[in-house]
């Protein structure tokens, strides 16, 4: 039935694609004094208000609506105003690929800030490519992917987990891991990645590589947790490398604490546990655990403590946190503006053309910087829960880290390099044949919405 | 950090460490020495970690009797340093003014701004050094518990430096606990040297450390010995397997008895009544938000409030419940997709309610002190509490209803009315105000539920949502109208599931549960126990 509605709605909307594109000739002569002109740019906002992601989601609709409001108390833009356009995509997959195209088709919007689930991006890539949009997307993912129409302001695995499980090994003597994670994209991918680098790189037996897949929402993790203890009983240092998502953190860690597992035993080390999803757990059995992401909100950094005064006051709640992809959507919307400030226009092409290489100030007292292949620079910080629901930074990369789309450890992978730059153009650029691989947007969209 | 221990321990024998005595004598009288503790105290205030160890290893050796409360103060993130350079020890962390007291002289100095507090931080290698260096400390406490745990610590800890000391400790100690815990410390060092006594000892042990010795043991060059500590192992793993699978069946109780919980309300409302109810899970949601509003109505008494809850849960659902019944299902009678499709729409507007009106994100509930951790049973086999309390609430509720159903006169005409509601009210039985009772406590129970939830999982706008589906089954499995059936099918679906997990993984196990439930509802449409009567045929 889903399918059908789709049809139906593509066509109304491929109609008005098509009579967009007969006036275009002319519309994009008129684009330059259309610019000039006192009507507001629209920033298009695509997070989810409701359903199971809305508890991550809607605090980065707030970040943009606040990052928006600030801009155009400066003066606006190009001496224009901007304006949100919120759409609410509902934690439903192929509702975002819907919502993106009314964004683009019918809002007209210059710009869109959104989605956190790695399915939720696959979806809407065919949409952005198809309708020429710019969509920035602020959480850390699995890589293996670049889209021309797609600026990756989040952590590729290279900038979080890589990073992350060298940590356990050098700094903490870990020789035994646990790869715990749901069951979607983002974790088989980033655990497919960290085998491969835990094997070639570092020797780690498969023996000693545990994993383990649950359900999106999972609450039940008595055999998991006792599965894990005995895992770690084996005489050899033990780390949990975490990728569950969302609401299933919280019965996790209880039944950690419950069945006596310590960060001092079995330190567990999390790629999608912030500040945000730590407001909803007692803390204080946790502290020890580790979390690696590009921004905490303990940073101590002027930036970060006018960011935290801003937002505190935004939301007019005095115990509002700060996380790691609204430090990304800060990033990515600093980044644009200044890109359509170098462009003199919104207009897509040139913007895209213009924001590579673009450097702008991160919160943790550095900078970040476009890269070609639309990731960017980002320093990797190792967090230790505190009661108090905060991290403490005790690891940090001495330099950022640019990010990889395409991961070195992967067989096939390691070939393909992206860049966006003329003459290449091409995120998937086989640097052995020579060739390069072209969208496969629609195909990845349909695997991903498969699952 | 098996040398840094065993440094340590020589370090106290050899510098004649009296602790046990002087542990106990209080630092009233300021002590001459306090320049060296304060920059004893000082060496921690550094940026590095490495520097902070050598500073913990600085106060482990100097023989300051305050050293333990500093170490220990330490390790709780207690130990914190003023805005004016005096190092404090917080007493009560809770709030934003915290009573604290000297380091130095243990003096109270009344409360502190947290915001002026600076506390020493520690990561995970200085938490474990602390433990070891407390450990050591603690082995000559005059106080049993510390040395317990103290002895606790030390086993696969023990090397060569350490073996005498610890056996002469052994002859001195009353405890039996902590004698055979430091005896099984050194039987691991003996096993791990090869040598046949310290196998024998370890015989029958299921501590993970004793099994990690026996196995290199094992492979240890010595064929006798690496027979006996084979032959161990086999006992052992044998042993292990029933504690484990005592375990699994635990886990199943107890993922059952949450699903009991969540169905039960729903075998009143559903099975008895014939109502389907899709908000039946956002019930559930308000009996645990009941629970953290009760918690934040009375802050620093997480068990009181729990308990509190259990009424103003029953309370709370059952009110809304009635609402629910009054305004909507009363004119639905009969007509089942209606009423499915208007309580689905009801359970939106209440979790819609909740996201706008409290907040998307989940909400903290605190699990009480007696509910945390686990009881220990063996050295392979501890059941968690939480668990444990839930198992038997879902129990009482149980027997609760199944009293209320049987003995009472409601229950009577509840029985009497969903039987046959023309002949019932011919009686003299008034079926509207029964059909608001028994939704009222159809809908109590589903609030009972929430509260147990609320230690359990996640309080937030989704929770009733995750579990609706879990309950329509237990329902439909247990067979329609018969609460011992939704007992029998909750415990078992959960036994069933926590069973076939382990091998088949979470996902799996879950899809196999369903094609299992669909396959037996086409054998067995009624489910395991069908109503029986002319009633239920229709």
């Amino acid at each position: 039935m889903a399918i059908q509605h789709h049809h139906v709605l593509s066509r109304r909307f491929i109609t008005s694609v098509l009579a967009a594109a007969v006036m275009g000739a002319s519309a994009q002569a008129i684009a330059q004094s259309a610019d000039q002109s006192d009507d507001p740019i629209k920033v298009g906002i695509l997070h989810s208000l409701s359903g199971t992601m809305a508890i991550s989601e809607t605090v980065l609709k707030d970040t943009v609506e606040m990052l928006i409001e600030q801009q155009n108390d400066a003066g606006g833009l190009l001496g224009r105003q901007l304006e949100a356009v919120v759409v609410d995509p509902a934690s439903n997959w192929p509702l975002f690929a819907e919502r993106a195209r009314e964004l683009l088709a019918q809002e007209e919007v210059d710009v869109i800030f959104g989605n956190w689930t790695s399915v939720s991006r696959k979806a809407v890539l065919p949409v952005v490519e198809e309708l020429n949009g710019l969509l920035f997307y602020p959480v850390q993912y699995e890589g293996e992917e670049s889209s021309g129409n797609v600026f990756y302001t989040g952590a590729a695995p290279n900038q979080q987990a890589i990073p992350a499980v060298e940590y356990l090994i050098n700094e903490v003597g870990i020789e035994r891991f646990a790869l715990i994670g749901t069951d979607y994209v983002y974790p088989r991918t980033t655990n497919r990645i960290l085998e491969a680098f835990l094997k070639d790189e570092h020797g780690i037996e498969q023996e000693d590589i545990m994993v383990n897949y649950t359900p999106f929402g999972h609450s039940d993790w008595q055999n998991i947790v006792s599965e894990i203890r005995r895992f770690g009983e084996e005489g050899k240092p033990t780390a949990v490398i975490s990728t569950i998502n969302g609401d299933a953190n919280v019965p996790f860690y209880t039944e950690l604490s419950n069945q006596g597992i310590d960060a001092a035993d079995i330190p567990v080390i999390a790629f999608s546990v912030g500040e945000q999803e730590l407001t909803g757990i007692d803390t204080g059995p946790l502290v020890g655990h580790l979390a690696a992401w590009n921004y905490f909100m303990s940073v101590d950094s002027d930036d970060n403590y006018d960011f935290i005064d801003a937002w505190i006051d935004y939301t007019g709640d005095e115990e509002a946190v700060t996380n790691d992809p609204m430090e990304a959507h800060y990033i990515g919307f600093n980044m644009w503006a200044e890109a359509v400030r170098k462009a003199g226009t919104t207009d897509v092409d040139s913007v895209k053309d213009a924001i590579i290489g673009v450097t702008v100030p991160n919160l943790s007292g550095g900078y970040a910087a476009m890269m070609p292949n639309h990731h960017i620079t980002k320093p990797v910080l190792i967090g230790e829960i505190q009661d108090n629901g905060q991290f403490d930074i005790v690891w940090q990369t001495p330099s950022t880290v640019a990010g990889d789309a395409w991961s070195d450890y992967l067989p096939g992978s390691r070939d393909l390099i992206a860049d966006w730059r003329k003459p290449m153009e091409c995120g998937n650029f086989n640097v052995v044949n020579g060739s390069c691989g072209g969208s496969t947007a629609a195909e990845e969209a349909e695997a991903a919405l498969a699952e | 950090m098996r040398r840094f221990l065993s440094l340590a321990l020589l370090c106290c024998l050899l510098l004649g460490f009296t602790l046990t005595a002087q542990a106990q004598t209080e630092a009233a009288t300021s002590p001459p020495n306090d320049t060296a503790a304060l920059a004893l105290l000082d060496a921690l205030d550094v940026d590095s970690y490495r520097d902070k160890g050598e500073a913990i290893t600085a106060i482990l050796q100097s023989d300051d009797e305050r050293a333990r409360d500093w170490l220990q103060a330490l390790l709780d993130g207690r130990l914190q340093r003023a805005d004016d350079g005096q190092f404090v020890v917080v007493l009560d962390n809770s709030g934003r003014e915290w009573p604290v007291a000297d380091a130095l002289t243990n003096e109270p100095l009344g409360e502190m701004s947290r915001r002026d507090l600076n506390r020493v931080g520690i990561n995970n290698a200085l938490r474990n050094q602390l433990r070891s260096a407390i450990a050591v400390v603690d082995l000559y406490s005059p106080n049993l518990e510390r040395r317990r745990t103290s002895a606790a610590r030390l086993l696969g800890e023990v090397d060569s430096e350490l073996v005498e000391p610890i056996n002469e400790l052994i002859l001195e100690e009353d405890d039996s606990q902590v004698r055979t815990r430091l005896s099984q410390a050194v039987a691991i060092y003996h096993a791990e040297q090869g040598e046949m006594a310290g196998v024998e000892a370890l015989t029958g042990s299921l501590h993970p450390r004793a099994r990690v010795a026996l196995s290199r043991a094992a492979n240890g060059d010595d064929p006798v010995v690496a027979d006996a500590a084979r032959a161990a192992l086999v006992s052992v793993e044998q042993n292990l397997k029933i504690n484990r699978g005592i375990e699994t069946l635990y886990f199943g109780l107890s993922l059952g008895s949450v699903l009991v919980l969540a169905a039960i309300g729903l075998a009143i409302t559903f099975g008895v009544m014939g109502v389907i109810n899709m908000a039946h899970g956002e019930l559930m949601m308000l009996g645990a938000y009941t629970t953290w509003m009760m918690q934040q109505l009375l802050p620093g008494q997480p068990g009181l409030a729990l308990v509190l809850s259990i009424p103003a849960g029953f309370l709370v659902a059952a009110l809304v419940g009635v609402a629910i019944e009054r305004s909507v299902i009363q004119f639905l009678k009969g007509r089942p997709l209606e009423t499915l499709l208007a309580t689905f729409g009801i359970s939106l507007i209440l979790q819609q309610l909740v996201r706008t009106g409290i907040s998307p994100l989940n909400r903290t509930v605190i699990t009480p002190e007696w509910m945390s951790g686990s009881l220990v049973i063996n050295d392979a086999l501890s059941l968690t509490i939480n668990r444990m309390v839930v198992l038997a609430f879902a129990l009482v509720v149980f027997a609760g209803l199944m009293l209320i159903m049987r003995r009472t006169r409601l229950g009577l005409e509840v029985r009497a009315v969903t039987q046959n509601r023309a002949m019932a009210r011919s009686m003299g039985i008034r079926a509207t105000r029964v059909d608001i009772l028994t939704f009222a406590l159809g809908s109590g129970v589903a609030g009972l539920a929430g509260v147990a939830l609320s230690q359990l999982t996640n309080v937030g706008p989704n929770l009733g949502q995750n579990y609706i589906i879990d309950s329509f089954m237990v329902v439909v499995f247990g067979g329609v109208g018969n609460l011992w059936g939704t007992l029998v099918a909750g415990l078992s679906l959960g036994v069933i599931n926590q069973v076939l997990e382990p091998w088949a993984g979470a996902v799996l196990a879950k899809i196999i549960v369903l094609v299992f439930i669909i396959l037996f509802i086409q054998k067995r449409p009624r489910g395991l126990f069908p109503q029986k009567g002319r009633a239920a045929e229709g």
